[in-house]
């Protein structure tokens, strides 16, 4: 197992209850679908505000950053970046800049 | 002495507003859930402490709030919306088969007798069920499934099921309403369902008196006569007599019969409110005022009021669930509007002063008299 950060933005951090940035425990050589099912885990009130309940699909407005990439249309059960892996950069889960 | 507490879901956030018995000094609180649309709050009739919340934005979809100390904290519950077996298509805005897919909850309702009971009115139209106190839910897919289920098509806020009333002295009767299909009732507490649009006209269908398609905005009930109902549709205010099996046109002199609430008095099952609203193409009051219309008699005659609401520049729209009685000994009357404001008559209409006038958009009012 190895820890990674993650970054949710702020309507999912006031749900959850958490600060900026959280970490969850996952397998080593974690992928996208490893890292958002230890973060409904660990957090239950996200399930379905990051991934479709009924798909599992990222909701339309949710997009995925890392190391300076939008990973948001990556393959969701290939690795992450190492540098997301070993802990070194944040996973960002950000909501599209969209609305009124 | 007995307290009011106004629920008011906006499209920023949950107000809860809570009065004496007077209703003249109110305390504001809130906002709750800061940022996120609120479709509906709405407390249990078995335990007001017990308060349900439908907290929805496009970014993060569903989820469901509890209270059990009367909105003063919160608990986010579930929010697993799963139609029942497969699900088949209703007709798309421009008419062509689309997959149901589950959008948000629209409506909750609780049950008359045990707080841990709730119902709630989905998008795409479906009536869910919770006996877990909204910890897990499970349709009731009757509905769905009607055989009209195909030919349902979505109105402009899509193909929601906003309305739902309980027979309080048989809980198995229920009515719900979906835009824009129409009305049913069940009778068997969710199993089996049946049109209750028979007598309704809707000239923008290329049958105007066909079964389905009737964009019913809204539909009220009085506990003490269950078998009378009555409706707000898109154009035209009716009643039935007869649980839903006939209806009858009663816009009688408004001047005008769209609009989207309607409610009844507490004591009175024949006086009826709704708000004028000029057409469905301009969403504001008929000459930028804003009067509530109310009806002694059950539809057909009814006076304006006025008295304490803007009569000149007023063009805010009042939502369908945005209307709601206390049952005080003198009926009080509250409604909230796109503008922010939320008024309160607590002369069962005579006269009105706002509560709070720089809310987000309301979007629902529910009203609690706690004894």
């Amino acid at each position: 197992m190895t820890t990674v950060r993650v970054a949710l933005p702020a309507h999912l951090r006031t749900l959850a209850g958490v600060g900026s940035e959280v970490r969850v425990e996952v397998p080593d050589a974690p992928t996208i679908d490893d890292l958002i099912e230890a973060l409904e885990a660990a957090y239950p009130a996200l399930h379905g505000t990051i991934r479709d309940r009924a798909t599992a699909r990222r909701r339309s407005f949710m997009r995925y950053f890392a190391c300076g990439r939008d990973l948001s249309h990556e393959p969701t059960d290939q690795p992450l970046p190492d540098a997301v892996a070993g802990g070194a950069e944040v996973f960002s889960v950000v909501g599209a800049i969209a609305g009124g | 002495m007995a307290k009011i507490r106004v629920l008011v879901g906006t499209r920023k956030g949950a107000f809860v507003l809570t009065s004496d018995a007077a209703r003249r000094d109110w305390e504001v609180d809130g906002p709750h859930f800061g940022g996120w649309q609120i479709m509906h709050v709405n407390g249990s009739p078995a335990d007001p402490d017990r308060i349900y919340a439908s907290q929805w934005t496009d970014w993060h979809g569903q989820v469901v709030q509890r209270s059990d100390d009367g909105g003063g904290t919160w608990e986010p519950v579930g929010n697993d919306f799963s139609y029942d077996g497969e699900t088949g298509t209703h007709l798309w805005y421009d008419g062509t088969p689309h997959p149901w897919d589950f959008n948000r909850v629209w409506h909750f309702e609780p049950s008359p007798d045990d707080p841990d009971t709730v119902f709630a009115g989905a998008e795409d139209a479906a009536l869910f069920r919770s006996t877990d106190g909204g910890r897990s839910w499970k349709e009731l897919s009757g509905l769905r499934t009607h055989s009209t289920g195909g030919a349902w098509q979505p109105g402009a806020g899509g193909l929601c099921l906003h309305t739902i009333l309980i027979d309080p002295a048989d809980t198995r009767r229920m009515y719900v309403a979906i835009s824009a299909a129409g009305a049913f009732r069940t009778q068997d507490g969710g199993d089996t369902w049946h049109l209750a649009t028979k007598g309704l006209r809707s000239e923008f269908l290329p049958d105007p008196e066909a079964s389905v398609g009737h964009c019913v905005h809204n539909l009220a009930m009085h506990p003490s006569r269950p078998d009378t109902l009555y409706m707000q549709k898109h154009w035209d205010v009716c009643r039935s007599d007869d649980a839903g099996d006939h209806w009858t046109e009663v816009s009688g002199n408004l001047p005008s019969d769209f609009g989207f609430p309607i409610a009844v008095h507490a004591h009175e099952p024949e006086t009826v409110y709704v708000v004028p609203i000029l057409s469905d193409s301009q969403h504001y009051p008929p000459d930028g005022k804003l009067r509530v219309a109310r009806s002694r008699t059950a539809g057909d005659e009814w006076e304006l009021l006025t008295e304490g609401l803007p009569q000149k520049d007023c063009y805010v729209n009042i939502l369908r669930d945005a209307m709601a009685v206390d049952s005080l000994d003198e009926c009080g009357v509250y409604f909230g509007t796109t503008g922010g404001q939320v008024y309160v008559s607590p002369d069962s209409g005579d006269s009105w002063a706002p509560i709070v006038e720089h809310l987000p958009s309301v979007l629902s009012v529910e009203v609690q008299t706690i004894r």
